[in-house]
């Protein structure tokens, strides 16, 4: 694909971009801490990823090889568009091979082949306060931030175990960052929690609407919150992949005709795909 | 002040704008001594309680607390965190409207486990088990544990926010008219549950109220105050059966005869 002229390179301008990278290494010094930043408007709307393509948009070097997925999806319009974008406005190489890859931006999952110390891992965050369901008001959960107050995120935890017996949080599962900061990990599933913790690779948060930053540098620990009597689980669907017979990736339901026919296919595509190149055969292959 | 005074407060002043809240106020206050702040309305009551608590700053004067070590604080000294824990952990405050200071889309027992979980009990089952103890103490049916509070009545939700504040066994409670709007029969229930508690488990409490018969009924100590000024204090019988400030003496002969 050809660059377009008339843009920087990587479509932000340098001045944001370093302002982005300062709120970055803050971030980074301070795990889990949230950074406000002066997001700026970017070419597609809130809630598509602002965040997370500004933060792409201010570590992207000339010789990084970017892949973007949506749902663990390479092939979805966001993370089609987003690679695209960054093709056009910093003509950088783009992959769909996790292994490839130096820098990966993702919505939703975490990929399932582990990563290096030389990845960055950049996700796209809709909401980055963990409290903000337990406490409206932004001075009071700072507050509770700054005091590590964090029992009213337990008391949620009581009461969904009280009603269903079990922590019914499925995604968006908030995590203690270095046994000091309570974060929400975005919308990733319960299931990819125990991959932030020492994590090779650094992983950066950015909030566009919100305008927050927050970051887990490499090797940090990662805690999902649990009671003593009650630890953590991540779930996935009691089934193996169809396509390449998967049976612990995290897997997506998919309704396949009219007569309640349902396949489970992993929500990695790429891992999907490099299994079966490897001859891995599923039941519906 | 003497060694083992809890909670010691000297030359208290604040105004808001040209009104006088507080003037030149001093309580003191021993382990295991309930005492009431009584006096009409605008009298400076709560105002007192809230700088008691550290819930606000005077503009004049000190509130000491003595910790369990033995220790002096001097209240509005104390940085933040260290003043949130102590209401936390050896403090309580019960409020007069229940439904301010509870979670009401919270299950009762998750309102009694709150501040365990906040001092950082991670064990559900011993939560659970704490909360329903003390349902049972404040005579509240443990099959009860898991229903909402919007679902309790007046009284019962007075009882759950004193189940949710004494959890942590606090060595000093603020109550700020706790048996405030509900019914007499209601009322004279939550006292008598309220003076057991108090006695049993040897809590000093601070406690405002406009309510004499509440004073006479669970107060050691009374201090009555007029305007900001405290008019008179000491023990409840002498004070009330033989009140020497005019004052007083007004508020004593108003109390309606039954």
């Amino acid at each position: 694909m050809t660059t377009i002229s008339g843009y920087n390179f990587a479509y932000l301008d340098e001045q944001t971009k370093r302002m982005i990278r300062r709120a970055l290494l803050k971030a980074v010094a301070i795990p889990g801490h949230q950074i406000p930043f002066g997001s700026r408007e970017m070419p597609l709307p809130y809630g598509w990823g602002t965040g997370g393509i500004q933060i792409t948009a201010a570590i992207l070097g000339a010789d990084d090889v970017l892949k973007v997925i949506d749902q663990g999806a390479d092939d979805t319009t966001n993370a089609v568009s987003i690679r695209r974008f960054f093709a056009k406005t910093a003509g950088v190489a783009t992959t769909t091979r996790t292994d490839a890859a130096t820098v990966i931006q993702t919505r939703h999952r975490i990929p399932e082949a582990p990563l290096t110390e030389n990845q960055i891992l950049v996700y796209q965050v809709p909401q980055p306060e963990p409290l903000v369901k337990l406490e409206p008001s932004r001075a009071e959960t700072r507050r509770m931030h700054a005091l590590a107050e964090y029992g009213a995120m337990h008391v949620r935890l009581y009461e969904d175990i009280t009603r269903y017996g079990q922590v019914a949080i499925s995604y968006d599962y908030p995590v203690m960052v270095n046994d000091r900061y309570l974060m929400a990990p975005s919308p990733i599933p319960a299931f990819d929690n125990p991959k932030l913790h020492q994590m090779p690779a650094l992983q950066l948060f950015g909030a566009g609407r919100e305008k927050r930053i927050y970051a887990i540098p490499p090797y940090t620990n990662v805690r999902s919150l649990d009671f003593e009597d009650h630890p953590f689980r991540a779930g996935r669907a009691p089934h193996a992949c169809g396509l390449c017979g998967a049976d612990t990736s995290y897997l997506d339901e998919v309704v396949v005709d009219n007569a309640g026919g349902r396949l489970f296919v992993c929500s990695d595509t790429d891992y999907c795909e490099t299994r079966r190149d490897a001859g891995h055969v599923g039941e519906a292959a | 002040m003497t060694d083992d005074t809890l909670l010691s407060a000297r030359g208290l002043n604040l105004r808001f704008g040209a009104i006088p809240a507080l003037v030149d106020v001093a309580v003191d206050l021993w382990p295991g001594e309930v005492l009431a702040i009584v006096g009409e309305s605008g009298s400076g009551k709560t105002t007192l309680l809230n700088v008691l608590s550290g819930r606000l700053r005077p503009d004049d004067g000190v509130v000491w607390y003595r910790d369990p070590s033995g220790r002096l604080h001097d209240v509005h000294a104390m940085p933040a965190p260290k003043l949130r824990a102590l209401h936390r952990s050896d403090w309580g405050f019960v409020q007069q409207d229940p439904r301010s200071a509870l979670r009401m889309g919270v299950s009762a027992g998750g309102n009694v486990g709150e501040r365990l979980m906040a001092q950082g009990l991670r064990h559900y089952g011993s939560i659970r088990e704490q909360a329903i103890d003390w349902l049972r103490q404040v005579e509240i049916d443990a099959a009860r544990v898991d229903d909402m509070p919007r679902t309790f009545s007046g009284g019962m939700l007075q009882r759950l926010q004193i189940a949710r504040t004494l959890v942590t066994h606090p060595r000093l409670v603020f109550m700020d008219e706790p048996t405030g709007g509900l019914d007499v029969s209601v009322q004279a229930r939550l006292l008598d549950l309220i003076r057991s508690l108090v006695a049993r488990l040897n809590i000093a409490a601070v406690l405002v109220t406009h309510d004499l018969a509440v004073a006479r009924l669970l107060a050691h100590r009374i201090v009555v105050m007029q305007r900001g000024v405290v008019v008179e204090a000491g023990l409840t019988d002498q004070v009330l059966d033989d009140p020497q400030h005019a004052y007083t003496q007004l508020l004593v002969s108003s109390v309606l005869q039954a």
